[in-house]
This record gives C-alpha cells, sequence and structure tokens, in this order.
C-alpha cells in the first residue's frame, strides 16, 4: 500500500492507502474521494479525473504521454503546469506519500 | 423540484449517474436503484478492452457499497421491475411487490439482438454484455482457438482485437460492406481493416452467416454463399435493441426506443427515459437518435437530475465516442454518420489521422486516431454551439486551433 494525500478545493486532506499497480483515479474512487468523477474510466476521453499534483512530487511522476497531453486542454478546471489526469498516473512505492491537489470542478 | 421518491430503473451508467448526480445536486428525497444484475453497478466498456487481459472486476465498480450507504440511496440488484402502474405512481418488482414514485427515470438499456439463424443456443456460442458474459468468456477462450466474430460494430472489432492479441486465431463476419459501417466514415473502417488485418485477423465483409452448424458445439459457420469457417467459438455481436417494453406497455410512446422530449420526459411527465434506451432529438442535426454510449447516459442522467433538483435545461450536450482496437483508440466528437463531404488529414502510415465531417457544408464533428487534439478542441468547437462551414476550415487549412481563433 502506497499513501497517498488528497487535498479536496476548500483545503481539506484525505489521505488514502493506495494499492500498486491500481491508476491514482482507481485508487481515489475506490477511497470514495469526491473531486474525482472519472466519467470515461480511465480511457482518456472525458479529462474529469484532473488533479494539480503537488509541486515538491510533480517530479517524481513519469512524464505525460502525448494523449494525456492533448486531453488536458480539455479540464473543467484551468490546466496548470502540474496538472496530470489521475487515470494515467500508476501508483508504485515510488510515490508513497505524494501530495495531489483536486481542482474545484470537474465538470 | 420534486421531494418524493425518485425511482430509478436500470443501474449502468445512466442509472447510477442519475442516483450520484441528484445527490451532488441536494435531492434530499428518496432515490431507489432497481438492476437486474448481481452486485454492485459497474462499467460495460471495458469488458470488450482492458478486462480481458486484467480480469479485476473491482476496478469496473462505478463505486463502492459504502458510496451508497453513505448517500443515501437504495440500490437493489437481482431487482427486476416487470411493470409500471402509471395510476398509482408505482413500480411492479418480481414478486409482485409494489414501489411508489413520485417520478420515474428509465434507464433499462439495451440488450444483444438475437440473430434468426439456426445454432444459436449451441453450447460455445457466446455474445458479450454483461460482466457474467465477460467472465465467462475469459474462461472459456483458449490461446489457439479459431474463433468467428459473427458482427463487426465496434464491440465485435474490440473483442476480435482481445482475443487476436491473446492468442486465437480471429475471422469477423460483417453483412455490410466495411465493419463499423453505421458508425464510422469509410476512411475509418479502412484504416482498421488494414491493422486488423496486419495483427492478423480475417475480415470478411458482404457476408451473411446462414447458420451455425455443430452438435451440442458449435464446430463452424456456413455462409450465404456455402463457404465454411470452422471454429472453436462463436461470438454473435450483431447490435443490440433497446430494453424499450416496459414503457410500451405502460403506454409510453416508443420509436426504436422510449421517445422522449428535449427535457428528456416521456409522454407521462412523472416518467423521464434516458441513455441506450432512449429515443430523442439530437438538437445540433435535428434528427431522431438513440445513442449507444458513456457521454450519452452520463450526461442524459446530469441533465434529469439538475431538472428533478430544481434546475431545468433542454439536453444538448455534443455526443462523443470512442473505441480501443489493436492498441490504437479511435476517437469520435460529434454525430458523423449523416456526413456527405469528409476530408482527411493526418498521417497514416504513422497512425495519425482525422476524418473532419460535415454535412451540407457544415461543420458536424471529427473521427481522429493519435490526434486527440482534434477531438478536444472539436468538441469545444460543438460545444459553443457555432455554426461553421468547410471554409472556415480550408481558411485554416484543418488545423482546428487556429479554426477556432479566427471563428471565435
Amino acid at each position: 500500500m502506497v499513501k497517498i494525500t488528497f487535498i479536496e478545493a476548500n483545503g481539506n486532506e484525505i489521505t488514502i492507502d493506495a494499492e500498486e499497480g491500481n491508476s491514482l483515479m482507481q485508487a481515489a474512487v475506490a477511497n470514495g474521494i469526491k473531486g474525482i468523477v472519472a466519467e470515461c474510466g480511465g480511457s482518456m476521453m472525458c479529462a474529469t479525473c484532473h488533479v494539480y499534483v503537488d509541486g515538491a512530487d510533480f517530479g517524481k511522476l513519469p512524464e505525460r504521454e502525448e494523449a494525456e497531453d492533448e486531453m488536458l486542454d480539455s479540464t473543467a478546471c484551468q490546466r496548470k503546469e502540474t496538472s496530470r489526469l489521475s487515470c494515467q498516473i500508476k501508483i508504485s512505492t515510488g510515490l508513497e506519500g505524494i501530495r495531489v491537489h483536486l481542482p474545484t470542478s470537474q465538470y | 423540484m420534486i421531494d418524493g421518491p425518485v425511482v430509478i430503473v436500470g443501474t449502468g451508467q445512466a442509472g447510477f449517474q442519475t442516483a450520484a448526480s441528484l445527490r451532488l445536486e441536494g435531492f434530499g428525497g428518496k432515490i431507489s436503484m432497481l438492476g437486474d444484475e448481481p452486485g454492485l453497478p459497474y462499467q460495460r466498456p471495458p469488458l470488450s478492452k482492458a478486462f480481458f487481459r486484467e480480469g479485476n472486476a473491482e476496478r469496473l465498480l462505478f463505486r463502492n457499497r459504502d458510496f451508497f450507504e453513505k448517500n443515501n440511496i437504495n440500490f437493489r440488484e437481482r431487482c427486476p421491475v416487470r411493470a409500471i402502474d402509471r395510476q398509482k405512481k408505482q413500480v411492479v418488482l418480481d414478486d409482485a411487490a409494489t414501489m411508489p414514485y413520485q417520478h420515474l427515470v428509465l434507464a433499462t438499456g439495451t440488450r444483444n439482438r438475437n440473430l434468426p439463424i439456426g445454432g444459436t443456443d449451441l453450447k460455445n456460442v457466446m455474445a458479450l454484455r454483461t460482466l457474467e458474459d465477460a467472465n465467462r468468456i475469459r474462461e472459456t477462450a483458449r490461446a489457439g482457438q479459431r474463433v468467428v466474430m459473427i458482427g463487426g460494430g465496434f464491440i465485435g472489432l474490440e473483442l476480435a482485437g482481445v482475443l487476436n492479441e491473446f492468442g486465437c486465431q480471429v475471422t469477423v463476419i460483417e453483412a455490410e460492406s466495411r465493419p463499423m459501417a453505421r458508425s464510422v466514415s469509410e476512411r475509418i473502417s479502412s484504416y482498421f481493416v488494414e491493422l486488423h488485418s496486419r495483427n492478423g485477423i480475417a475480415i470478411h465483409c458482404n457476408s451473411m452467416v446462414s447458420r451455425i452448424f455443430g452438435n451440442d458445439r458449435a464446430e463452424g459457420v456456413e455462409l450465404a454463399d456455402g463457404r465454411e469457417i470452422g471454429a472453436d467459438l462463436v461470438f454473435i455481436c450483431a447490435g443490440v435493441v433497446p430494453n424499450s417494453e416496459i414503457g410500451s406497455e405502460a403506454g409510453l410512446e416508443t420509436s426504436n426506443g422510449i421517445l422522449v422530449d428535449e427535457m428528456l420526459l416521456t409522454n407521462d411527465p412523472d416518467i423521464s427515459a434516458i441513455g441506450d434506451c432512449a429515443s430523442f432529438v439530437h438538437r445540433g442535426s435535428g434528427r431522431l437518435v438513440r445513442l449507444e454510449s458513456v457521454q450519452n447516459a452520463a450526461d442524459q442522467a446530469k441533465c434529469v437530475a439538475k431538472r428533478l433538483a430544481g434546475d431545468p435545461s433542454p439536453y444538448d450536450a455534443v455526443p462523443w465516442f470512442w473505441s480501443d482496437q489493436g492498441g490504437k483508440k479511435l476517437q469520435i466528437a460529434g454525430l458523423t454518420g449523416h456526413a456527405g463531404q469528409l476530408i482527411c488529414r493526418g498521417d497514416e502510415e504513422n497512425d495519425k489521422l482525422t476524418v473532419f465531417a460535415f454535412e451540407n457544408d457544415r461543420f458536424v464533428g471529427v473521427e481522429t486516431v493519435g490526434m486527440a487534439a482534434n477531438y478536444v478542441v472539436a468538441r469545444k468547437i460543438l460545444e459553443t454551439g457555432r455554426d461553421l462551414t468547410l471554409s472556415d476550415f480550408e481558411n485554416s487549412d484543418f488545423d482546428l486551433r487556429e479554426v477556432l481563433k479566427k471563428t471565435g
């Protein structure tokens, strides 16, 4: 299990134990994180699992693929430098303790 | 706005989203979700895609059991609804028990079309719709088997792709002149035919299966021209029919699905119908359509939930679709099926392809592989509701961002 902290738009923090091998989106959904919608179920079609990875942790993630980069242009809340689609982030021990900020809306 | 009980028939994408969105919109009344299948509501699209490889049913769940408890949603599995009593405003369940509603949402989905040919009841003839079907396929399929897929639509080709990758020898039999003919342009069909053929899948178009032969188990299929193709497994992927009987038997109007107006209401103002089972007039084209997609199910559910929570507006979301086949993703924005003018751009050899679709000179959408930005921007353009013509695109050399800028 890997500890991940989600920070809701209102500042509320929720820390979950995420299973390795799942995506960050799947871990969020399984743990009832409200700010992740994930309408398309991780198919990179809807951009409703958008997160802002904490600046200090962003570098721990493998780089985005081109398609994710393009999909990030359709998020409901503005894209930032540390924007990711959480369905494309695979949980590994290297991500222990990372902090992930949720946007105010996914629609 | 209502406060009484909302009953949702169907627990697929549309049914689940209705319940979830009602709570998100602050609806405080009782919500019941009734589904035929065992288990928690789950996503169907992965069944013909990643699920075959992974077999992880937990990943399919929309939400875990806690979610339904915390949100006070009365979710009932294995609970088929037999009838609607519109006078008494209640639904009749399997055991003749009844459940009252102030508003009823029909999200009954579709079922697989049966083929009027012999042999469909043989043991190793399968179809894919439910998690149970998908589990059965995973348990049955073995590398090296000969598989015949009757029907080359999205699901037939997706399944053909995963079974081929798994090591089966797959043949697809398609009645039309090209696969996915109902859903995509000729250029996209031919791209995927080529891709699948390269991967070793045989695709026969303009071919009808006249029977499945075998004794206890299917041994192959016979085509209308007399050809026989041997098989260890036969799949029927010949499309679906809407589950609209529960509506028509209660006197609701139907037309290839349960007919709804722009608010997604049936001819009974206390009953809405959404998702794969509902026919509605698509605002952009004025056509009566019934869409089988995640987008349509989820967006119609949200539209109904908002209305019931006191914030009504007509349904006008832009349709989008996807399909994963042979390692490539097809992305579609808009309804492109009736487009008369198709302009193609990209670099097909490097698996980058976009078809821009126009109907009577008006831009109606894109179909794209490997060019996600075109899908994203096309959706944005369609969402603005702007009427763009072919010349707007020609003047911008089909660079959608340019089109958006110049016409903005």
